[in-house]
């Protein structure tokens, strides 16, 4: 086990070069106000890149304020790297337009599809976790960091239905997939928990598996449990089992930055941001374990 | 790296399953399941039992989806088709609570329902979800019987405000730009983000106190789950319709605040014009020869009309484009 405690300036590994990026939270339409307004202390703010993928208004004129405060980071939900469909280029350059604007150190999206033919399910659907698969979507994660010209993060989903044709674990095939593609991993751990439950694994053996030296940041969120399956809501504090698989990931993974994801019933922005900062205590609890 | 075993079939032998061997397999099995997610629910909000060639859905969701100990094949389906429309749903819900009011929940839903089963979401942002509902309520009208034009007039407005809110702007022409070109040659551009209506109803004022009445929503932006039908957990109100009147109306915005400005008749004409390619002149020509207001001064009235536009910026440089 690797403990890849970062010191001020020495990343923790190759794919997180901002150990010390800290807490943030994900930036959302009912705080804008109250961050406009109160400038509160946030580490740094996680943007939905699409939300901003836009020609002019409202915005991007939020988005600069934001910028002149604040660090943000760009996490897509539209990318689909994972699609048999070749990359849309009208996409990437509307996107590299935001990247220029924002200056994001480095950008996330999914290991999902969500789209084919040109028609769009606006949803992050599971993978058929084959070779095959693999080969294509690394290829997709190379070509938008070669257009983009950013570090790129894949973020594992949640999920509720697998394929027949699977050859591996989902472990297995995000790890052939960051290999491949020789990118980072946004590790979301209430991700790992929900698919846990939807699909009897254990979620340690995912975190244990998966090559933690890519990882570059990881989400943390809320979830609802329904009578046969658990869907990924982000509308609750995150519950207990994710807090500990979180304390472990940060044993494996070092100090890393983290969000967390708060998109639906959104409480005030000082909830939200206590919330996140609940982190620390994982992380200082292991510094000063290891000091 | 140690992997997996391969998943042996433990159901139904007899059903073919998919393999994903190939970016031509993967496409394969895409396509089928996205088949499956764009297909309209059922009344009960489920998803249809049988195929499009009548074969039981339940069939083709278990050749290429593993069922478990508490959810069938057809329930793990089941579940991406539901957040689809849930979510596709919730998204017009939400950006067209004028055309919701016109017709009414129910009949609203079915409407909006039939369009997305038509038209797909085509765009990687639900902003554009509702490009194409304007056509598709022109070309099938039965949904929106038998207040047609009220309905049409409301889907403009509704769609112009999301123009407005975040289409581009262009660098504003101020005076001293044309100040050397002459009315007949000068031809001046119009913000992409202004939309300019000719209505049948006064939509404005109806949509006003229609979102007086409701509190806002927000949709969610990240999570890719919805729980529930947009309708179920909201009261349905009912409205009186507008008047009918003929309006003229420009939807824009101003120091990114969205606004809708009526127009007189002569002004509509001036600026419809000007988007059209023709010059100052011409333009100002053409909303003359439209009056049939007597005893005003025009030369006057043309001056005000253009000192608010530039004031709004609604002025850009022409494109042909």
């Amino acid at each position: 086990m690797s403990i890849g405690l970062g010191v001020t300036g020495v990343p923790a590994n190759s794919f997180n070069n901002f150990t010390e990026y800290g807490i943030g939270i994900g930036l959302r339409v009912p705080h804008y106000r109250h961050i406009l307004g109160q400038k509160p202390v946030v580490d740094w703010f996680e943007i939905i890149s699409e939300n901003f993928m836009v020609d002019g208004g409202r915005p991007l004129e939020v988005l600069d304020s934001i910028l002149e405060q604040y660090r943000v980071v760009q996490h897509g939900v539209a990318m689909y790297f994972g699609s048999a469909d070749r990359l849309n280029r009208e996409h990437l350059k509307k996107l590299k337009r935001l990247v220029k604007r924002t200056g994001t150190p480095w950008l996330s999206d999914h290991l999902c599809w969500g789209s084919v033919d040109g028609r769009y399910t606006h949803d992050l659907l599971p993978m058929p976790y084959t070779f095959a698969a693999a080969k294509v979507t690394a290829g997709n994660i190379r070509e938008a960091r070669d257009f983009l010209e950013v570090p790129i993060c894949v973020e594992n989903v949640s999920s509720y239905a697998e394929f027949h044709a699977s050859e591996m674990t989902e472990w297995e095939f995000l790890s052939e997939v960051v290999e491949r593609a020789d990118c980072g991993i946004l590790l979301d751990v209430n991700n790992i928990y929900v698919s846990s439950q939807n699909h009897n694994f254990d979620p340690y053996d995912y975190l244990n598996n998966v090559p933690h030296k890519r990882v570059g940041q990881i989400h943390i969120a809320g979830h609802s449990k329904f009578e046969k399956y658990i869907l990924d809501t982000h509308d609750h504090p995150v519950l207990d089992p994710v807090w500990k698989m979180y304390a472990h990931a940060v044993k494996l993974v070092g100090r890393t930055a983290t969000l967390l994801e708060w998109d639906d019933r959104i409480p005030t922005f000082d909830e939200v941001h206590h919330e996140a900062l609940k982190a620390n205590q994982f992380v200082d609890k292991l510094e000063n374990a290891a000091a | 790296m140690k992997r997996s075993r391969p998943t042996s079939s433990s159901t139904n032998l007899k059903t073919p399953r998919l393999d994903v061997r190939s970016r031509a397999e993967l496409k394969a099995l895409q396509s089928l399941m996205a088949t499956a997610v764009f297909r309209p629910l059922t009344a009960q909000d489920g998803m249809q039992p049988r195929w499009l060639d009548g074969r039981r859905t339940s069939a083709l969701a278990e050749s290429f989806i593993k069922p478990n100990e508490r959810l069938t094949s057809f329930d793990r389906l089941e579940i991406y088709n539901r957040v689809y429309w849930f979510r596709v749903l919730d998204c017009l819900y939400d950006d067209y609570p004028g055309l919701r009011a016109v017709l009414g929940e129910r009949k609203f839903m079915k409407a909006i329902t039939a369009y997305l089963a038509k038209y797909p979401s085509a765009s990687f942002t639900l902003r554009n979800l509702g490009s194409r509902l304007e056509e598709f309520l022109r070309d099938e009208p039965n949904w929106i019987a038998p207040r047609v034009e009220l309905a049409l007039d409301m889907v403009r407005f509704e769609w112009a405000q999301v123009v407005a809110f975040d289409d581009e702007a262009r660098p504003a022409i101020t005076p001293d730009d044309i100040l050397d070109t002459r009315p007949e040659k000068l031809r001046l551009g119009l913000q992409p983000y202004l939309s300019l209506l000719e209505l049948n109803y006064e939509a404005d004022e109806f949509l006003l106190a229609v979102k007086k009445s409701e509190s806002a929503v927000l949709r969610s932006e990240a999570s890719n789950t919805f729980e529930a039908m947009p309708h179920v957990s909201r009261p349905a109100k009912r409205f009186r319709p507008p008047k009918r009147k003929r309006i003229h109306l420009a939807v824009h915005r101003h120091d990114n605040m969205l606004y809708y400005k009526r127009l007189d008749p002569e002004a509509f004409v001036i600026l419809k014009a000007l988007r059209g390619g023709a010059t100052v002149e011409e333009a100002c020509l053409r909303g003359l020869s439209s009056t049939k207001r007597i005893g005003v001064d025009w030369g006057e009235e043309i001056k005000a009309y253009f000192n608010i536009w530039a004031s709004l910026g609604w002025f850009c440089r022409f494109s042909k484009k």
